[in-house]
């Protein structure tokens, strides 16, 4: 499933972003939001809702509140291989307490993820330190999820859920965004993760030649390391132009104890036009090699410790495109509410796999083992969501 | 253990860092940074949305970590 062992991720990303949002010195203003969104590609239909808020008790407390449901259906390909489809649900929960105090902002949150096959928790802290003239601005965060990681052996509509493992999974984080002149400001965050346990998603799977059988290849479970340890370094900048818009630039490394090694490239252009509209566009492109265990295609049963064939851990590149538009409503209010703002953004991502090979539908006679076409795919991505500030 | 000499000079610059640290002045002045306070030059203006997207990604790469930003902005108090 799309949502498998990496919901504690993504739990740790929405951690730390809570801190991102935050500049030190004074707490955001009071914010709802009401959220939608549709992934279309690769087979799967991912429908999201979210409702968000959160309010300062003080000029110096603020508490935050989200709920998140994923709405899951389709067959992705490694699935497809394996003859059957999804109907899942995910629904998240989480909850934010920030303080300031002096230049300090100090953040706790805590997030739980819940799927009939997957259970995550997640406990973060984190604080934000403005310094020198508040031109600087330090970052420091950290995170400890606990995953319960299960294998639904039944149906989508009669599920038969087996529990096979849980994994533990700390991040470390830092932080430094740096006002350079007055049209200029540049950061560095540097993000270090180390996993242990049921690493694996248990829905893929491994295949090696096998002549006896009529495909000529027999599909086998993966095996990972129970250890995991990965870096990650993203280096952006964003510059004030000449007239009314803005342009930011980042590059992202990524290396981890697997041997995958990431790059990731962005630019942005946002274009805000009358104070009622800001118009954004973005291009990025992600470039990874695998991982030292992972192979589409291994020789035979057993021909090595590790074992991986999950296309997350191959070789691949992605290209976005993304567009997004805001419209300003309520400039002079509304009885409690200030502003409000609605907000539409959709990209287009192209997925190539380079050592992934797409077996689905390929049986006898159409391919040899290790000359099916490669796996690629389409992506579109749909986000309507509105916002009042209060 | 490491050798004094290389030590003494790392020793100084720290202190003259740390010394120094107390004493910059802002080079960019609070009432020069309306711009730097533009909506359009915060980091992330909805991190409900690059949470999500950042999902999106995490899902399908090996990736992960080490996105978004913090502070910025005016910095006016």
């Amino acid at each position: 499933m799309t949502h498998r062992h990496i919901v504690a991720r993504a739990a740790v990303i929405s951690a730390l972003l809570l801190v991102r949002s935050t500049s030190a010195d004074v707490l955001p203003d009071n914010r709802a939001d009401v959220f939608w969104s549709k992934y279309s590609g690769g087979g799967m239909d991912i429908t999201g809702y979210s409702a968000t808020a959160r309010a300062k008790v003080t000029e110096n407390l603020a508490l935050e509140a989200n709920y998140f449901i994923d709405k899951v259906s389709g067959a992705s390909v490694d699935v497809l291989s394996q003859a059957s489809v999804i109907k899942d649900e995910r629904r998240q929960k989480s909850g934010t307490i920030e303080y300031l105090r002096d230049k300090t902002t100090y953040t706790a949150s805590y997030i739980s993820s819940v799927e009939r096959d997957y259970i995550s928790e997640t406990a973060s802290f984190a604080l934000s330190q403005s310094m020198f003239g508040d031109l600087t601005t330090m970052t420091l965060g950290f995170s400890d999820t606990h995953n319960t990681v299960g294998d639904n052996g039944g149906t989508a509509d009669k599920p038969n859920v087996r529990w096979v493992g849980h994994a533990l999974s700390r991040a470390y984080s830092g932080g430094l965004s740096q006002i350079i002149t007055k049209n200029f400001i540049a950061g560095v965050n540097l993000q270090v993760f180390t996993d242990a346990g049921y690493l694996a998603n248990p829905y893929r799977a491994i295949r090696f030649l096998d002549p006896a059988t009529q495909i000529g290849y027999t599909l086998a479970g993966q095996t990972y390391p129970a250890t995991h340890t990965s870096t990650a370094v993203q280096v952006q900048a964003k510059y004030y132009l000449p007239y009314r818009a803005a342009v930011t630039g980042l590059y992202r490394y990524y290396t981890d104890t697997w041997g995958v090694v990431g790059n990731t490239y962005e630019l942005d252009y946002t274009h805000p036009l009358r104070n009622k509209w800001i118009f954004e566009g973005r291009v990025r492109y992600y470039k990874q090699g695998a991982a030292t265990f992972y192979s589409d295609l291994f020789p035979f049963a057993g021909s090595q410790n590790f074992t991986a064939r999950d296309q997350n851990l191959a070789a691949l590149d992605n290209t976005t495109i993304g567009a997004k538009v805001t419209y300003a409503f309520l400039p002079d209010g509304w009885r409690i509410f200030k502003r409000g703002t609605v907000t539409a953004d959709v990209s287009r991502i192209r997925f190539n796999y380079l050592d992934f090979r797409n077996i689905k539908n390929f049986g006898v006679p159409a391919y040899a083992p290790g000359t099916e076409p490669l796996y690629q795919f389409s992506a579109n991505v749909f986000q309507v969501f509105v916002s009042v500030y209060f | 253990m490491r050798s004094p000499r290389i030590m003494l000079p790392g020793t100084v610059l720290g202190a003259l860092l740390l010394s120094s640290a107390c004493s910059i002045q802002p080079w960019v002045k609070p009432y020069e940074r309306d711009r730097l306070a533009d909506p359009i030059m915060a980091w992330d203006r909805d991190a409900i949305s690059s949470a999500y997207l950042d999902h999106i990604r995490e899902s399908r790469e090996g990736s992960r970590g080490a996105t978004g930003g913090a502070g910025g902005g005016c910095g006016c108090n």
